[in-house]
């Protein structure tokens, strides 16, 4: 059985993000860039399932500039098997990160893919679902926990009440939310040892996906100071403001 | 390229001269790995350690199984064959926690497996260093003794030829590591070799061989250090090092650990320097920052320029070290200037943090304790000092 994981290259979760002074987006010259957390957990998971002995190999796929391949050889050090960066320097939205993943998984064609449920820089919360409706593949998508099946895959859900189980038929896809695993530290000799692993480079263009954005981005501004609340002077005051200014009673 | 059109870029505050960008894909993974490892799982335990000066043994296990320990030997051997640069990075991670958990660390990597692997037999090799870099031994390094500190090569310690092998009489103290260690490098005069200093390796358990704690110590509290008591231990010829006679053999390992301290200290530095510039961000005085206070910002100017400058030489004397070109003296230098300034920063920041300051969870004073302690073994700021000057003068001025 082969696992597909999907890493992206994002602002460390660290980094205090500024806004460029022109609003035209995030400065990103000179910053700290890390694998984006939901997709190390994605890695993790994959990695867990290989050990158990039920997944013979792991491709994990990035989608970026050249630096992206730091990222791939990241989950390569957590224990991913080879890695394929789709290499590209411009901006990729979710549905031309979709549209260039299921043309990866036409090649590769893997029994599982496995992706974080966002990316923490756009926090889209698309690209799992568009890949789901490219390839007609059933989709268990927050996972808290993941079971496998005889061709099959049990994916408990997080939802607003609760959580759901869904049983997927594979292939299928499963987006991570966070507390399905907590991910390893890559190991020294292993950081090392990814240096040997095979990492296959392609573009968009080779793949025939154009990524023209289909968005605009209007405007990027620094998230609003915090107003300082008020005092009120009884439970009356109090209930009076909740009625009339809050309107929530 | 016009410099006139140049746009001009952003600093980043933590990083001015961006040494990030001068390291290597698999350096940045193991300096991560480290960080991750040392801020989630050694921060939260180090007030309790100190305070209580324990040890955790589990630690050595711990970074045994990440590869922290002899990061720049051979996979062979256990090691992850890194560079020395990335083992630099690593003593920087651990040392932002505390001093004594990298003590532990480069005790364990540069002063035991280190020699082993340079000036051991293959059989010494495989013995010990897989086990020594799982963690499954700990290791220590006997060369300083009661009235042998700063001059090794007035040690006591003695090596007598038997028929099968050697005994060996004398003791060693302020050994890091010493009361939990499975084994022990120590150094003595060895009478079969025209009394020339040569290395043994003892196993725990060995009969006249014991290692008490010292007490009652004020700084590097979360690490363990004792005495090594040897009373006639009788060792076989397969104890001794083969590969090495005189002062090089210990020499030759501590330049690889002070290197590590060069990075180590600075780590300490900059937990000081993060600490006093957030302190000073959101303690109000006089209705403003501490940190609006020109006072204040010559301090955190100071701290950031020396902090800087030092890791970029340390990183320089890493690559020099990779190619096989450094000197001793080189190593000297940034031993010296490193656990100085230092010592000098974590002072400050103290200072910096009011009456808090002296409160343990604000980490501050536990650094600048701990960095008395880096400042002065393993050559102190002095004795680096003298080699700086003899290397200049070719003038020796040490007695």
């Amino acid at each position: 059985m082969k696992l597909l994981v999907c890493v992206k290259r994002v602002v460390d979760y660290n980094v205090k993000i500024r806004v460029k002074p022109d609003g035209s987006g995030v400065e990103l010259a000179n910053i700290k860039m890390s694998m984006n957390p939901f997709d190390e957990i994605a890695v993790e998971e994959a990695v867990r399932l290989k050990e158990q002995g039920k997944a013979t190999e792991i491709v994990a796929v990035s989608i970026g500039p050249q630096q992206a391949g730091e990222t791939i050889r990241t989950a390569l050090a957590m224990g991913a098997d080879r890695g394929i960066l789709v290499k590209t320097d411009a901006t990729v939205e979710p549905l031309a990160v979709a549209k260039i993943l299921a043309k990866v998984v036409e090649q590769e064609k893997p029994d599982l893919i496995i992706l974080g449920k966002q990316a923490i820089d756009d926090d889209s919360n698309q690209t799992g679902q568009m890949l789901a409706a490219l390839l007609g593949w059933p989709q268990g998508t927050f996972a808290f926990k993941v079971a496998m099946g005889e061709g099959s895959i049990d994916v408990t859900r997080e939802v607003d009440g609760g959580l759901q189980t869904v049983g997927l038929k594979l292939p299928a896809i499963v987006t991570t939310d966070l507390r399905l695993n907590e991910p390893r530290y890559a190991s020294l000799p292993n950081i090392m040892k990814a240096k040997k692993k095979p990492l296959d480079e392609t573009s968009p263009e080779t793949l025939g996906v154009d990524v023209a954005p289909r968005l605009k981005v209007v405007k990027t501004v620094e998230p609003g100071g915090r107003k300082a609340g008020v005092k009120v002077g009884s439970v009356a005051e109090l209930v009076s403001k909740l009625k009339v200014e809050a309107g929530v009673l | 390229m016009s410099g006139n059109k140049q746009e001009l870029a952003k600093l980043q505050w933590e990083d001015p001269l961006l040494l990030d960008d001068l390291l290597t894909d698999d350096e940045r993974m193991i300096r991560d790995t480290a960080r991750g490892y040392a801020q989630d799982k050694l921060l939260p335990r180090v007030i309790e350690a100190y305070r209580e000066e324990k040890t955790d043994r589990a630690i050595f296990n711990e970074m045994g199984e990440l590869g922290l320990l002899g990061v720049t030997l051979p996979e062979d051997y256990g090691g992850a064959g890194a560079s020395y640069v990335a083992y630099g990075l690593v003593a920087r991670e651990v040392e932002r926690v505390d001093s004594g958990y990298r003590s532990m660390m480069s005790v364990q990597s540069s002063l035991v497996m280190y020699p082993i692997y340079a000036y051991g037999s293959e059989e010494q090799r495989r013995k010990y260093l897989p086990k020594l870099a799982s963690g499954e031994f700990v290791g220590c390094f006997g060369l300083t003794e009661p009235d042998a500190g700063s001059d090794p090569a007035g040690m006591k310690t003695r090596a007598v030829k038997t028929d099968g092998g050697y005994r060996i009489s004398g003791s060693k103290t302020w050994i890091s590591n010493s009361p939990i260690a499975d084994v022990f490098v120590v150094w003595a005069k060895s009478e079969a070799h025209d009394n020339q200093i040569r290395g043994f390796v003892l196993d725990k358990g060995m009969k006249g061989l014991s290692a008490p704690k010292i007490g009652g110590k004020l700084s590097l509290r979360a690490s363990i250090t004792g005495e090594i008591v040897m009373d006639n231990v009788e060792v076989g010829e397969d104890a001794l090092l083969p590969n090495v006679q005189g002062l090089k053999g210990p020499f030759g390992c501590l330049n690889r650990a002070r290197y590590g301290i060069s990075w180590g200290s600075l780590g300490a530095a900059e937990d000081c320097w993060h600490r006093a510039r957030q302190y000073t961000l959101d303690r109000k005085q006089f209705d403003r920052p501490l940190a609006a206070t020109q006072l204040v910002q010559k301090k955190l100017a100071d701290m950031m320029t020396e902090i800087t400058l030092g890791l970029h030489a340390s990183l320089r004397v890493g690559r020099l070290f990779d190619e096989g070109r450094v000197a001793p003296e080189m190593i000297s230098l940034v031993k010296r200037n490193n656990c100085g300034k230092a010592l000098e920063i974590a002072r400050v920041a103290r200072d910096m943090h009011g009456g808090n300051g002296i409160q343990e969870e604000y980490h501050v004073m536990r650094h600048a304790q701990n960095l008395e302690t880096v400042n002065t073994y393993e050559g102190t700021h002095d004795v680096h000092a003298l080699i700086l000057g003899r290397a200049q003068t070719g003038l020796q001025a040490f007695f």
